[in-house]
């Protein structure tokens, strides 16, 4: 396990950015989808970020993969501007987005194959098979496999890249409640296997307590974020302890989702 | 590892699997039925203008028999029998149908309708030219063919893929796309000095329109999301091309590529009927000119036979190529 545990990871630095798109409803006018976002990650750091759907956290993982463009501020990898996808930023959507005509083992090298590397990097296509325990299903295609198992090799394959940062969009937002929970371990593992940082978008406030070091809540509409709460706990976290309980109800009170008392 | 349980189809025809007597029995019995009725029938014509129709009978009887007993020895050919057998009784049963109203009542109107003895006879008589013409329709069709496919990938690829070419290349295929190939016999045949050269350009251009259509739409149609993984795993435009959309098309690709085969077949016929003077086309309009029709027939039977064999490939090679789809469509 030589190259997977070196260390690469990079600090992401988000400052007031915009984002607008057309109205759907009205062409003519632009709706402001992020207001003004800034936030920055330190290298190594895992960081979630919750908020209302339509807040924009996928708009702004889009700008950060640079799959879109920003109107205005400045995302910086380390010191250097993002201006077009790279895979030193992985992504992982929620539908894990296997190529279905792929076996596994060649969805997972696809990242190699499509910088052309695979030839100097073979071998560690095993590894990563191995990391996320895919190993026999090696030659199979995606539609054969459980979603727990086809969201596994949507991180390995982000993974093979080594990204200097990985960028989860809901990735377990599909599976059920028991895979969830055993996924959540498996993403904490590669984590801290790889040692690299990782923004999480989730709508599961356990699950960001129970994974990330910061956990940051975005308003919606307009798109900001709200407010940074840190997460001094320490892992392996308990989902039952108090703190974990108190935080939990904390953030509960903050969205206006703990109810009347 | 929890696998996904496979959907199983609920009203799907199960051939037979288990060989019955009755099944096995039917292919023999058939065939003896078939033959009686036509010894019965044909007792005024020549024993000679018959001869081989009868011979064919007995063969089919014979291999019957044969298959009967060999059958303990193969469930692979047990299982072939079981589902196989059925079909092939409908058959006979179809020709001893048509030899009855044909030769035997005399319902249809000669020479236009020979019985099933005179177009097997024609069919071994002319068994070379028959064979000569197969083989030159078979070159034709493949240039042509071969042609229109690679013609109707490229345009298909670079329409679907790149807006610019969209844009003035949309016009033109729905402007000339829709013209049958056929259409443009006339001004072919005044361009080209080679009536083989002009026919398999018009079978390309018959081919070329539905693959571009359907290549380019399943170029276009891509799912953006596999598009926005791949760049994020770092894949530059050969990558996205290449090994992106047109394997996410390849199942639009093949319906293009089996109506392209359709439009082929009959620009094929029509252009061989006209212009060109050698293949099964051909064969059956000179055969008509001589008011020979046990050989028109006789043709046309090729002719199934070879579409069919050729759709069959194709069907074959998709199902190669696609088996990552299994499950997911069924078609």
């Amino acid at each position: 396990m030589v190259a997977v545990n070196e260390v690469e990871a990079s600090s992401l630095v988000v400052r007031d950015v915009k984002k607008s798109f057309p109205a759907p409803d009205d062409p003519l006018s632009r709706r402001q989808v992020l207001d003004g976002i800034s936030f920055s990650l330190a290298a190594g750091e895992l960081v979630s970020l919750i908020g209302p759907s339509g807040c924009g956290k996928s708009t702004l993982l889009r700008l950060i993969a640079g799959l879109d463009s920003a109107d205005s501020g400045n995302l910086l990898i380390g010191s250097n501007p993002i201006t077009a996808p790279n895979a030193e930023r992985g992504l992982v959507f929620q539908d894990p987005n296997l190529f279905p005509w792929l076996t596994v083992r060649r969805n997972i090298q696809a990242g190699l194959v499509a910088r052309g590397v695979l030839r100097e990097k073979k071998n560690e296509v095993d590894e990563f098979m191995r990391l996320v325990g895919l190993e026999v299903f090696a030659n199979v295609y995606p539609h054969h496999l459980s979603g727990g198992m086809a969201q596994r090799a949507a991180l390995a394959r982000a993974l093979i890249n080594h990204p200097k940062i990985l960028l989860l969009d809901e990735p377990l937002g599909a599976l059920d409640a028991f895979t969830r929970m055993r996924m959540q371990d498996e993403v904490l593992r590669l984590w801290q296997a790889r040692l690299t940082t990782m923004l999480l978008v989730t709508h599961d406030i356990d699950e960001a307590i129970y994974m990330s070091d910061r956990i940051m809540i975005m308003s919606v509409r307009p798109g900001r974020i709200e407010r940074t709460i840190a997460v001094d706990l320490a892992r392996p976290r308990q989902r039952d302890s108090a703190d974990f309980l108190r935080l939990r109800s904390d953030i509960l009170n903050y969205l206006h989702f703990a109810g009347e008392s | 590892m929890e696998a996904k349980e496979d959907l199983v189809p609920t009203a799907v025809f199960e051939p037979p699997s288990v060989l019955r007597w009755r099944t096995m029995l039917a292919v023999p019995v058939a065939a003896a039925l078939a033959l009686a009725l036509h010894l019965l029938i044909a007792k005024r014509e020549l024993p000679l203008e018959t001869h081989s129709y009868r011979l064919f009978f007995i063969e089919i009887i014979g291999v019957s028999i044969v298959l009967a007993l060999l059958r303990r020895f193969s469930p692979a050919l047990r299982r072939w029998m079981a589902s196989m057998w059925p079909i092939f009784t409908a058959a006979i049963v179809i020709v001893c149908v048509w030899d009855v109203i044909t030769l035997g009542l005399r319902l249809l109107p000669l020479p236009y309708f020979p019985g099933p003895s005179a177009v097997l006879r024609s069919l071994i008589n002319d068994r070379a030219l028959l064979l000569d013409s197969t083989w030159h329709s078979l070159g034709l069709l493949l240039s042509g063919y071969t042609l229109g496919v690679i013609a109707g990938l490229i345009s298909g690829i670079c329409i679907g893929w790149s807006s610019p070419i969209r844009y003035w290349g949309m016009p033109i295929l729905k402007v000339v796309g829709p013209v049958p190939a056929t259409a443009w016999i006339p001004l072919a045949l005044v361009l080209s000095p080679s009536a083989i050269v002009s026919s398999a350009a018009l079978i390309a251009l018959a081919v070329w329109f539905p693959v571009t259509m359907l290549t380019s739409s399943g170029i276009s149609n891509t799912r953006a999301s596999y598009l926005d993984v791949a760049r994020t795993l770092g894949a530059g435009r050969w990558y996205l091309i290449f090994r992106v959309a047109i394997p996410a098309a390849l199942p639009n690709i093949f319906i293009g590529l089996f109506m392209g085969l359709g439009a082929s077949f009959l620009t094929l016929v029509v252009a061989e009927s006209v212009g060109v003077k050698s293949g099964l086309g051909w064969y059956v309009s000179w055969a008509q000119g001589w008011a020979e029709y046990g050989k028109v027939f006789a043709a046309l039977i090729i002719m199934a036979a070879f579409f069919s064999t050729i759709m069959t490939i194709l069907f074959k090679a998709r199902d190669r190529v696609l088996v990552w789809q299994k499950g997911v469509i069924k078609w």
